[in-house]
């Protein structure tokens, strides 16, 4: 799947940095009909995570009322050089990774 | 009296400033993009961003992609995009000589396909066939729209001239009467703009999705009750490329957002 990340590719040390993820889904709700009235099945990321060389510093849970193609930005501290690792989660086994690198001077 | 002071003013502001007399007009036609609230501008300028970008991305891995029976794929013959096709949205919909009519992007985009890769044509809407448009027309944000410029397309842009201006529909209203008549005015909160289609494919977030032209088109269509032209319809590729030579000049968006 077709993911945009934005992390700046070098920061200095105790810099507090911005990052910005925008992922490729449908996020269908779950609680629309057809016009045939058959319900149209959920089909939505449920988590996301991020791990910083290892650690995890930023989770969320997603919901159907998260528009599509969810676009999530948050903070951190630089510590040292390293790499960012996404993670989607969601329904009917999606998955999907991304990773960025980030040189700490 | 009011109306007099608003000519008053609109003379006094002709006629004053003779420091600026010189400089060219400003381009009184605007793009839907200064419609926008600024949070959705800054969405469209940022590529990290716009959801639009996530198609582009996709494009770019369909360009270089072999399909058909030809096991060709766009780059094959094109190259690099950003060269072969930096310019190419700006001019569309073009004449076609074969079929003698106007073709939009999706289109020609399908015809290559099929004349050249010798493959099935992909549906209007498809996310392959939108990913793809999205990627040609990114290769041409920034530059000016130049489309209708060919002498072979003057009756066509004509007859959609003339579309844009037919009243229609349960509620008997045209293109024109809102966006020539009533531009800066709101429809149930909504700017109404003037028709410039600088930006297609662009990301609706009302449709959560991209889209291209016809598919707003068609929702325009629908909103006055009358019956929309299908997809790919000799009527609305004339409409698109009237509204393109009515944003003739402006610079390409493309992929836009809008709300």
């Amino acid at each position: 799947m077709a993911a945009l990340i934005n992390v700046p590719p070098r920061a200095k040390r105790g810099d507090i940095i911005e990052i910005k993820t925008l992922m490729s889904h449908i996020m269908e709700t779950g609680y629309r009909r057809t016009t045939t009235g058959e319900i149209v099945p959920r089909d939505i990321i449920t988590s996301f995570t991020c791990r910083y060389n290892g650690a995890e510093i930023f989770r969320a849970d997603l919901f159907p009322a998260v528009a599509a193609n969810p676009f999530i930005s948050f903070f951190t501290i630089v510590a040292e050089s390293g790499t960012f690792d996404f993670e989607w989660i969601g329904d009917n086994g999606f998955s999907a990774t991304a990773k960025a690198a980030i040189t700490v001077e | 009296m009011r109306r007099f002071r608003t000519i008053l003013t609109a003379t006094l502001l002709l006629t004053a400033d003779p420091l600026h007399a010189n400089d060219i007009a400003q381009d009184p036609r605007r793009s839907g993009a200064t419609f926008m609230a600024p949070e959705t501008r800054a969405m469209q300028d940022d590529d990290t961003a716009n959801p639009g970008m996530l198609w582009v991305q996709e494009g770019e891995a369909l360009w270089t992609k072999a399909g058909g029976a030809a096991g060709k794929a766009c780059a094959d013959c094109h190259g690099d995009a950003q060269a072969s096709m930096k310019g190419v949205a700006a001019r569309y919909p073009a004449f076609d000589r074969e079929l003698g009519r106007p073709v939009n992007l999706e289109q020609r985009i399908n015809l290559e396909r099929a004349r050249h890769q010798e493959a099935s044509p992909l549906a209007y809407e498809s996310r392959d066939l939108l990913a793809l448009t999205a990627f040609v027309a990114r290769q041409s944000q920034g530059l000016p729209i130049t489309a209708g410029q060919d002498p072979q397309l003057a009756p066509f842009v004509a007859s959609g001239h003339e579309l844009f201006t037919r009243r229609e529909g349960q509620l008997n209203l045209s293109c024109a009467n809102c966006h020539d008549d009533n531009w800066d005015k709101h429809l149930a909160g909504s700017a109404i703009t003037q028709a410039h289609p600088t930006g297609y494919p662009l990301y609706r977030l009302e449709w959560q999705s991209l889209g291209s032209l016809q598919r707003r088109l068609r929702g325009c269509i629908f909103g006055v009750r009358a019956q929309p032209y299908d997809f790919g319809a000799p009527e609305l590729v004339e409409l698109e490329l009237y509204l393109m030579t009515r944003a003739a000049g402006m610079a390409i968006e493309a992929p836009a957002v809008r709300p």
